[in-house]
């Protein structure tokens, strides 16, 4: 069993007014993040000074195969959402095939309420660069690549001056470090598209095509990029690598849990205090989250969040004793994702948040399944009639039956996504969608939402 | 009757001329040694089209098509699918307002609304003197920061009416603009130019902002036991009495 404070301190059942059990400097783990307020945290000379690049020394001494077997032990799980244990992926490349091998993260977040990637990279881009050696120098890889969402160019610069400056050191290039492992790393911006997130979709993209998601099987451990075997990772997924081969796989384990070990970026936005980024051992709790950061904003209250992003069921604040583990979170019935927890308050409308969701679906089907194709447009026709006070009764029913012809008939699992907001919201917030029907509006004022009502309010 | 414009290249499209297509072939043989396969260079190459013209013309295509040994059908079906990719000439600065669900409701709605008024133009539309190009974006991986307001993908964190709307007035006067997190803002081609995976060679912009932003830093700062929690307000207000399940 485990040994780490969360874990006691979810036993606790005290009232929440004595602010749980453990101090926050206890509940909280920033190992990715523990150098982020570094003037220069991004460059090489800084990371170094943390310790970079000693998990590769660490790594390198090994052969590949037990390198494998000590992240799979370790029970590091994808950070990027669907949570597939890290090690195992990388075991399903075929070894002596006669293919390349390519590794390439999925730096594509885009995830309504996901960002926990790009202030890692724009703070400490090297621990992705280390890892991704690490990763290649398991799978046997000579190339790897990192598809970064187009969108953010400040990362992109940094990502740019890493691979430079790993280049320069002898961490990239030819004979890296002595091992005799080559290795090249090709950074490519996308050019905006949320189903490029979706790994298959991701290599299409990479491919130089639409970003449509491809049949499985073959796998991309099997058949990836241009058909060869190819591992796709999260970016946090790499980026824990080199603390865990660093510091040991004993020292990872102690955190969290037994089945969800280690530490994670928990990204809190919304209607809180203190929003921002928290790296905590995994299964810590929205409660005592927003215990250590000011709770929500002076004078409201939790109306509903969202564990993972917008495509985990939402939850309300009868969830903010769940776990934030794998287990947890799921058998509360939403899922772990992207630890993307998106609060809001009473001042907000669920139709509202909902619609603007499903019209972000909408917009962004790739268009290969006429399920999510078809079934996002209807959901915004829907939608938009009912947050206006156009809809009528039988229109709920009706978007529960699309919602349930998405959900699994989909070509891949962002449909699934989209059917979660609408399952999730009526059946913890139905009368708020009949109000707007038997009302002929909504009921909400939107200004009393934003970043500036209490201010106004108070000035 | 309805005009319907499918947005299809007019062809035969017109070639660069001579100096720029030279430029521009160097450009793309160094984008395409990054690949294994040349066609993976198309999205970089698209992106290094639109830093010549700020959008994708229909030059562009035929160019990419040559390069590639593609169809310009297979260039425009890729060109078309990617919200990044301009589609008609546009503004030296893309203003893009998030209003996905979480910055809409922090106040993301109002910006918009505000912009458009101030600025006179609606979605995806360009002021006259051809220097802003307004538009809504969905989440762009910034919602500890909402409302966002993305300019030439530079970040502009906690935005409200005003401060957009002033940000706005300083780029259509010619005035230097710095994001919260980024690079003193470039022009849109030249931010283009990066996107095809040519680094900003320049001075200080790697280092512009500094380290991260005050919010991805608040879980380090209360690790560390920098900020006093004494201002503790409970989430569930006067419901806190029902305490633990």
């Amino acid at each position: 069993m485990t040994v780490s404070t969360p874990k006691e301190s979810r036993g606790d059942t005290s009232p929440p007014e004595a602010g749980g059990s453990g101090s926050p400097e206890k509940l909280l783990s920033p190992v990715l993040s523990a150098f982020w307020d570094d003037p220069q945290s991004w460059t090489l000379a800084t990371y170094r000074r943390h310790e970079g690049y000693e998990g590769l020394r660490k790594a390198l001494a090994m052969t590949p195969d037990d390198l494998i077997a000590y992240v799979k032990d370790s029970g590091l799980r994808g950070r990027g959402g669907a949570g597939f244990p890290t090690g195992m992926k990388w075991q399903f490349i075929p070894q002596g095939d006669g293919k390349p091998h390519y590794l390439v993260v999925n730096a594509d977040e885009s995830e309504p309420g996901t960002c926990k990637d790009i202030p890692l990279l724009f703070a400490n881009p090297h621990s992705l660069i280390e890892g991704m050696i690490i990763a290649c120098y398991a799978i046997r890889s000579a190339h790897a690549f990192i598809y970064l969402r187009g969108e953010v160019v400040p990362v992109l610069r940094r990502l740019h001056e890493a691979v430079r400056e790993a280049y320069e050191a002898g961490y990239l290039g030819k004979d890296i470090l002595g091992s005799g492992l080559d290795l090249d790393i090709t950074v490519h911006a996308g050019a905006g598209a949320y189903i490029c997130g979706e790994e298959t979709a991701l290599l299409d993209s990479l491919e130089g095509r639409r970003g449509q998601p491809r049949l499985r099987p073959p796998f991309p451990a099997v058949e990836g990029l241009y058909a060869c075997p190819t591992v796709v990772n999260n970016v946090e997924s790499i980026a824990s690598v080199p603390a865990i081969l660093n510091n040991g796989k004993d020292w990872f384990k102690a955190m969290g849990t037994e089945k969800s070990p280690g530490f994670t970026l928990y990204s809190l936005s919304g209607h809180v205090r203190g929003p921002g980024q928290y790296e905590a051992p995994l299964g810590i709790t929205l409660r005592q989250l927003l215990d250590m950061s000011g709770g929500m904003r002076p004078g409201h209250r939790l109306k509903f969040w969202t564990p993972g992003g917008s495509s985990t069921p939402m939850f309300t604040d009868e969830h903010l004793d769940v776990p934030l583990d794998y287990e947890g979170v799921g058998a509360a019935g939403s899922m772990l994702g992207t630890k993307a927890l998106q609060c809001f308050d009473e001042t907000t409308c669920v139709v509202r948040a909902v619609t603007r969701w499903t019209e972000f679906y909408a917009h962004e089907s790739c268009g290969k399944c006429t399920p999510c194709r078809e079934g996002t447009y209807w959901l915004v026709q829907l939608l938009r009639d009912i947050e206006t006070g156009k809809g009528v009764m039988s229109d709920l029913d009706k978007l529960n039956d699309i919602a349930d012809n998405i959900n699994g008939k989909s070509f891949c699992a962002l449909g699934d996504g989209a059917a979660s907001p609408i399952f999730s919201s009526l059946k913890y917030f139905r009368e708020e969608y009949e109000q707007h029907i038997t009302g002929k509006g909504c009921p909400f004022d939107p200004k009393k939402s934003t970043l500036w009502a209490d201010t106004e309010v108070n000035a | 009757m309805t005009d319907i414009q499918l947005g299809m290249p007019q062809l035969p499209a017109p070639d660069y001329p001579a100096e720029v297509r030279e430029r521009l072939a160097a450009d793309a043989v160094e984008v395409i040694a990054r690949y294994p396969d040349s066609r993976s260079a198309l999205l970089p190459l698209l992106h290094l089209i639109q830093s010549q013209e700020g959008y994708v013309s229909r030059t562009g295509i035929r160019f990419c098509a040559d390069v590639l040994g593609l169809t310009t059908a297979e260039v425009t079906a890729v060109a078309t699918f990617y919200t990044m990719y301009r589609r008609k000439p546009s503004g030296d600065y893309q203003v893009g307002v998030c209003t996905n669900t979480l910055c809409a409701v922090m106040g993301g709605d109002a910006i918009f609304d505000e912009l458009k008024e101030h600025l006179g133009v609606g979605n995806n539309e360009t002021t006259p003197d051809g220097k802003v190009t307004l538009e809504h974006i969905e989440c762009n991986a910034a919602c500890d920061f909402a409302p966002v307001v993305m300019v030439n993908w530079e970040f502009f964190d906690n935005q409200t009416p005003e401060s957009a709307k002033a940000m706005v007035d300083d780029l259509l006067a010619g005035r230097p603009v710095e994001p919260t997190r980024g690079a003193p803002l470039c022009t849109y081609k030249e931010t283009a130019r990066i996107l095809a995976g040519f680094p900003d060679e320049r001075e200080g912009a790697v280092e512009a902002t500094g380290g991260a932003g005050h919010a991805s830093l608040i879980g380090l700062r209360i690790a560390r036991g920098e900020t006093p929690h004494t201002s503790i307000v409970h989430p569930r207000g006067e419901t806190t009495t029902q305490g633990g399940e």
